[in-house]
């Protein structure tokens, strides 16, 4: 058994990714990993926070940490953004040595302190690396040969490091899905922007990038597309049909959370995995397998 | 008598004292920023012009840009500066700065969008979605909020879209305002 602190993010637990959330637990439990969620977390942080007021939003994410250290756990998250935002409070508290008697001063006025000591990871780490592909493998149950798999990373669970993997051609991702027993499809822009939140305030900005992802995923031969992250799957996934529509384009291609795919293998179901809350379906290309 | 006139700060000196910021000194006008910017198109400067008219002290120009707006952080010119700057950094600096001195930019609703999103945090500690949405569209352009009806239903279709806010317990809640409250009378980073 593994122990960790658990930090599901603003839209892993009760948002538009719960499927995200709840197959994360789901998965973890499978493999004999414990996720405890952190008691009375906050936001992140987040990036639009730290555009904004950026002590207020280093002291929100100093809160969680401050929590965190309690348990002397490493502290868990399966949101690339979060992971960013939570890991950017730790390396600007070393870094800056005025900011950390600022962000102290705030943090005791809700009687909290925070000594750096929390090491901030990436739900995909932990599988690739604590748990490791061969203990996985070992778990597949259910035959996933000659499904053809994207794997996409996106930005921020690479960047900006250091990080588990390359920041530029990362890899677990795809040794993870060959570890499956599916196939991981060649898909060059894996590491690239999909706009993140940029999707609400300007769409067009954002729609011509997931464009190209989706162009770049369906090149490489894929029947899905696997992500890491709740911001990722939504653009990719419930704006496809904007990018259809503004750039004439005919994709209809699933978007999953990583987890649900792990789950998959692992012999659990579609709804227990919540995959049919992918705004494309993905239960058709799925079929077969669950048949097997 | 003599009298000392306070000399104001420069642009660059402002931007130096937000954490982050200071990495605009080191800059030696490369462009591998911009060339790996994926936005770089859509911004009326590009990322290393907005740091040559920076250093310039074109504040005006500097501030009221879009640039800084169109950044997704997506780190690609982070992990590719030769200097180690963190363009990224810079950007939320600029942002900052930007914000300081007011939130309305013609070109890009992004402020907008970040300070509703700020609202949530602040008042509840987490961004209820449809919440946050709907506050975004009040403060930027209602009728936007039509053109996304169809993708909202869908979203309600597939029980991706919670109406009820996460709340934290009174006491974290609390907690989390004594933090933030305090924060604010330490009067920001720099």
């Amino acid at each position: 058994m593994k122990y960790y602190t658990y930090f599901p993010g603003c839209s892993s637990s009760d948002g538009g990714a719960k499927a995200y959330g709840s197959s994360a637990l789901a998965v973890a439990k499978a493999l004999d990993v414990e996720l405890v969620e952190l008691e009375d977390w906050n936001c992140c942080g987040s990036t639009p926070y730290t555009s904004v007021d950026e002590l207020a939003s280093l002291c929100t994410s100093a809160r969680n940490l401050a929590l965190a250290e309690k348990r002397g756990l490493d502290l868990v998250t399966p949101c690339s953004s979060c992971y960013v935002i939570l890991s950017r409070t730790n390396s600007h508290l070393k870094e800056y040595p005025e900011l950390r008697v600022k962000v102290g001063k705030a943090l005791a006025a809700g009687d909290l302190e925070y000594h750096g000591t929390v090491r901030v990871r990436h739900l995909l780490d932990i599988l690739v690396n604590d748990i490791g592909l061969d203990e996985i493998a070992s778990r597949v149950k259910r035959d996933l040969s000659g499904l053809k798999v994207a794997p996409y990373y996106g930005c921020q669970v690479v960047r900006p490091g250091p990080s588990f993997d390359h920041p530029e051609s990362p890899q677990s991702l795809d040794r993870l899905i060959e570890s499956l027993g599916a196939e991981a499809t060649p898909f060059p822009l894996k590491a690239r922007c999909c706009g993140g939140s940029l999707i609400i305030p300007e769409e067009d900005v954002a729609l011509g990038l997931v464009n190209k992802l989706l162009d770049s995923a369906v090149g490489g031969g894929a029947e899905c597309i696997i992500t890491v992250c709740p911001l990722c799957q939504t653009n990719l996934d419930v704006y496809q049909g904007r990018v259809n529509k503004k750039f004439k384009t005919h994709y209809k291609i699933p978007v999953l959370f990583f987890t649900q795919l792990v789950g998959l293998a692992m012999g659990m179901g579609i709804k227990e995995l919540g995959i049919e809350k992918c705004i494309v379906s993905a239960e058709k290309i799925l079929a077969g397998y669950i048949e097997r | 008598m003599e009298t000392k006139v306070q000399r104001s700060k420069t642009l660059v000196e402002e931007i130096c004292a937000i954490p982050g910021g200071e990495g605009i000194l080191d800059c030696i006008q490369c462009g591998t920023c911009s060339a790996s910017c994926p936005n770089a198109s859509r911004m009326d400067h590009t990322p290393r012009m907005l740091i040559a008219m920076a250093r310039a002290g074109m504040r005006e120009e500097v501030l009221s840009s879009n640039a800084m707006w169109f950044c997704a952080s997506c780190y690609l010119c982070t992990v590719r500066c030769p200097r180690d700057i963190k363009p990224t950094e810079l950007m939320h600096a600029l942002e900052c700065l930007a914000v300081r001195q007011s939130l309305s930019n013609e070109r890009t609703r992004t402020p907008i969008m970040y300070r509703s999103f700020s609202d949530f945090v602040y008042s509840i500690g987490s961004v209820p979605e449809v919440g946050f949405m709907t506050w975004f569209y009040l403060l930027s352009n209602p009728l936007r909020a039509l053109k996304m009806a169809p993708l909202a239903l869908s979203l309600l279709k597939h029980g991706r879209m919670s109406i009820k806010a996460r709340r934290l317990k009174p006491e974290a809640e609390r907690q989390l305002r004594a933090i933030l409250d305090k924060a604010e009378v330490l009067g920001g980073m720099s």
